[in-house]
């Protein structure tokens, strides 16, 4: 094990991190920014891969702060998991292709991100069925999708990204189902103008000049064919139709990754109309409940590149007691902030969703559980105990939010480690 | 499923058994199980829900253990109530005949290994001596150089959270009350009260609350030893026995001290289970780092391989110890009416069957297959006593 | 312009885009199958991020590796189902 020393400890290099680690390593901070992928830029920058092209305006964004960063004097560990942490003796462990790294820190920046939400229904494990982010990831990795029938579905914003993004690279988006009905769609249409995503107000246009269909009210209630993805039956709750396609992308909103951050004890508060979430409570200055560790970004609340941006500098400048700074810097966070959660109510899941769970539809995918099996349990250790759901290596991050939306169980405490990790990582001792 | 079925609220007249059971882990749920078949009218309670306390947090080593004749006899035969029952056991108990190795590493432990291994033959135990290449043929990812082991071939594991519920589902079939989620608060004079007001009477109250035992019964020896756990993602035949080092009982047994020791147990999912620690005096059950890095290297010393493996979860447990190590069995020294199936530390899912007939047979005045005396509570009833 | 690197899949040398992600590269090369099920079904990425597990297979020698987290390298040895 390798023990490093730092004062700012950043962990997620995307937007929040990014910025976080800027404005700490501008401020004359010895900064460490990590991140479990292999290039900084989180999910909205991830690096675009295996000679593909990107929208010139997010490429720009991404080259100013990537510059930046470069600039900053903040070295960066990429391909580092974090999966150990420790609030009070002020140390996150990693494992990396070079062994454990024990990074000690003066004050510690969460900006880990957020996953998308998946609801299960019948044939959503099926080889073609992607999450609307991770198609694109997948895509922005090299994956070639030139001339595929892609159908975007689920809820929020996030999709119309999506779709824009798929069709940018040659997929052929087929329609997008937004599970939220005109009504509530009205109220976010009112808020739209001010939405501070560019990608998003590019893809807005897409939809009003109709070159996809944009379908409220609608969502998918099985997934077929023979193997692979051949088919999808969507349904608005009155009539189900069935379209071929070759690819489902699909989100029904985001989760934070809060795990580290629960490990630690920050304090969390959790929302019915998010289930699944644990966004870590802040204060004005992005100061989590325990003394020297902030956190910024969508670990926070749900509000896009741009608000995380603003997030990740009142962190950094915080993280380094300059107050000057935070108070420049935080009126912007403020005003997207307001922006962004105006359209909070607008996406609220709706109960038919649950119906489309049906008996056989696998809920855990790690271990195979059917949703059958999880009747007549009370909470979710004891389903877990007495079904696996939820035991396997992705610790409950899928199954998780979806078991607590259909069932209303939430999710067991964090231990580490907090992903799976090789066991002689877990021994190894600095 | 499993449900309410004789309902008091606080003012009805309570609710009338032969016998009331608190805790529904292995233990309780076995003993009524077995005071079912014998014809009693049981209620059982819970505060939380079958088979969620240290009956989930254990490995589910069914295995034969010498460190006593008493603990020998108890684990001996409670093995063989649990071979018999295997026909009848639904697949989700995933029980595994894999057979114990216990690894010796040095000529010392050889010896230890060769007495054990007469000590069970004399008592019909079968085990084998295994040399050093013998033992490397059967797992082959242990480190070289260990001197040999001690195959108990007829040891096993199961999943005791699908056992323990499949045997409540068997008491409740055949007539038995449970009440989930209902603390039995307290408990005397014939009388139970449950968290939510309700009152069953019974002649017979069992403590089966495993580490809350003595919350209910004041003075009984119990305490909490908190042990950890590592699980493995799916490893097929990566090992095929329960491996065990021979320094195991020392860290068992001794009733002080915090220890580690190396304990593998092969899932039938191909995970594997990495354990084990012991340590007195801590109640609360976060995950302790210095303690699990002790295990875990503990564990690669014996198998480096292991450190390549992923590893999925980590948890912590509390087993109910006793001073001489043997479990409370039969009724309280000094109080009428309270019976006592409690303290059976890290064995309390093979003795849970040798428990439950043993109490049954007590309760209801019959000879036992096993002396008993062992086990009664009033063989420690200087510390009873104080109750 | 597009420079490769070779991979060996499953004992065939193949060659994808330098620089891609393993799991992107898998798909564009048509497998569909990263790695079976518990109960056997043919599952490949999903979230594309490193959380589900979806992708794992073996990645010189180390099982379990997450294609979606990990750079093609040249001679880089990857087992699927």
């Amino acid at each position: 094990m390798t023990r490093r020393d730092c004062e700012v400890l950043v962990l997620g290099a995307g937007p929040a991190g990014i910025a976080a680690a800027c404005c700490a390593g501008e401020s004359g901070r010895q900064v460490i920014l990590t991140d479990e992928n292999p290039a900084c830029g989180g999910q909205i920058w991830r690096a675009q891969r295996g000679a593909m092209h990107t929208r010139a305006d997010v490429q720009h964004a991404a080259d100013l702060w990537l510059t930046r960063l470069g600039r900053c004097g903040a070295s960066v560990l990429s391909g580092a998991t974090a999966f150990d942490a420790d609030a009070a003796l002020h140390f996150v462990r990693f494992e990396t292709d070079r062994g454990v790294e024990e990074i000690h820190y003066s004050a510690l920046i969460l900006a880990t991100g957020a996953r998308e939400r998946l609801l299960p229904f019948p044939g959503w494990t099926r080889s073609g069925v992607y999450a609307a982010g991770g198609l694109q990831a997948l895509v922005k990795g090299g994956f070639r999708i030139d001339g595929q029938r892609i159908l975007v579905a689920g809820t929020g914003p996030l999709l119309l990204a999506a779709a824009g993004m798929l069709g940018a690279h040659g997929g052929e988006v087929l329609m997008i189902l937004e599970q939220a009905g005109w009504r509530s769609l009205t109220r976010f249409g009112l808020h739209l103008a001010g939405f501070p995503d560019k990608l998003l107000q590019a893809a807005t246009l897409m939809v009003q000049a109709g070159v996809v269909p944009y379908r409220p009210g609608w969502w998918v209630c099985e997934a077929g064919g023979n193997g692979p993805l051949e088919w999808v039956a969507i349904t608005d709750g009155k009539r189900t139709v069935r379209v071929d396609c070759d690819m489902l992308a699909l989100g029904y909103g985001l989760v934070p990754n809060s795990e580290l951050a629960r490990l630690m004890g920050c304090r969390t508060t959790g929302s019915s109309a998010a289930p699944g979430a644990h966004f870590v409570d802040v204060d004005a200055r992005q100061k989590t409940s325990l003394d020297g560790v902030f956190a910024c970004g969508e670990i926070t609340g749900i509000g896009g590149a741009e608000l995380s941006l603003a997030e990740g500098s009142v962190a950094g400048y915080a993280a380094c007691g300059h107050w000057h700074e935070v108070d420049r810097v935080a009126p912007l966070r403020n005003c997207l902030a307001r922006q962004v959660h105006a359209m909070d109510s607008a996406f609220a899941l709706r109960d038919e969703l649950r119906a489309a769970v049906t008996p056989d539809t696998l809920v855990c995918r790690c271990e195979d559980v059917p949703a059958a099996e999880l009747a007549g349990f009370g909470s979710w250790r004891e389903a877990k105990l007495g079904s696996r759901c939820g035991m396997g290596p992705c610790q409950g991050r899928t199954c998780g939010p979806a078991v607590e939306f259909v069932w209303g169980w939430s999710a067991e405490s964090v231990r580490p480690p907090i992903t799976p990790v090789r066991l002689g990582s877990m021994s190894d001792q600095p | 499923m499993l449900g309410d079925s004789a309902l008091s609220g606080s003012g009805a007249a309570p609710a009338c058994f032969d016998v009331v059971i608190a805790g529904a882990g292995i233990v309780g749920v076995a003993c009524a199980w077995q005071l079912t078949r014998a014809g009693l009218r049981v209620a059982i309670a819970d505060s939380a829900f079958v088979g969620g306390g240290a009956t989930a947090a254990g490995m589910g080593h069914i295995v034969v253990l010498d460190d006593s004749d008493a603990q020998f006899r108890l684990t001996a035969w409670s093995r063989q109530l649990w071979r018999d029952l295997r026909p009848e056991l639904p697949a989700s108990a995933e029980y595994v005949e894999c057979g114990t190795l216990w690894v010796a590493s040095g000529g010392e432990e050889m010896a230890e290994a060769s007495r054990k291994r007469e000590y069970a033959a004399s008592r019909g135990v079968a085990a084998t001596l295994l040399d050093a290449g013998e033992l490397a043929a059967l797992e082959p990812h242990l480190r070289p150089g260990l001197a040999g082991a001690l195959l108990v071939p007829h040891d096993g594991v199961v999943y005791a959270p699908a056992a323990a519920r499949w045997m409540l589902a068997q008491a409740t079939a055949h007539g038995a009350t449970y009440r989930q989620g209902q603390r039995v608060e307290s408990f005397g004079a014939g009388s139970a009260r449950l968290s939510d007001g309700t009152r069953w009477s019974a002649a017979a109250l069992v403590n089966a609350a495993g580490v809350d035992a003595p919350r209910l019964t004041p003075g009984l020896p119990v305490q909490s030893r908190k042990g950890h756990l590592a699980i493995t993602d799916r490893e097929p035949g990566f090992i095929a026995h329960q491996i065990v080092e021979l320094g195991y009982s020392k860290s068992a047994h001794s009733s002080t001290a915090d220890s580690v020791a190396f304990n593998l147990c092969p899932r039938p999912t191909g995970q594997i289970l990495v354990g084990s620690s012991r340590q007195f005096g801590v109640t609360n059950a976060v995950v302790e780092r210095p303690v699990l890095e002790a295990m875990l290297k503990r564990a690669l010393a014996y198998m480096p391989d292991l450190g390549n493996l992923s590893a999925v979860r980590c948890w912590t447990g509390f087993r109910a110890a006793t001073p001489d190590n043997l479990p409370l069995i039969g009724p309280h020294p000094s109080l009428p009416g309270v019976w006592i199936a409690a303290g059976h530390e890290g064995l309390g899912i093979t003795t849970s069957l040798g428990t439950a007939h043993l109490l049954t047979a007590l309760i209801l005045g019959n000879s036992c297959a096993i002396p008993a005396h062992p086990y009664l509570p009033a063989r420690l009833s200087t510390e009873v006593g104080r109750a | 312009m597009n420079k490769t690197v070779r991979i060996v899949l499953n004992g065939q040398e193949r060659e994808v885009a330098a620089g891609s992600m393993l799991a992107s590269a898998l798909l564009t090369l048509g497998v569909r199958g990263f790695r079976r099920s518990v109960k056997g079904e043919l599952r490949g990425p999903l979230c594309g991020m490193g959380v589900c597990q979806e992708c794992r297979v073996t990645v010189d020698g180390r099982p379990h590796s997450k294609c979606c987290m990990i750079v093609c390298r040249d001679h880089m040895k990857v087992e699927t189902e």
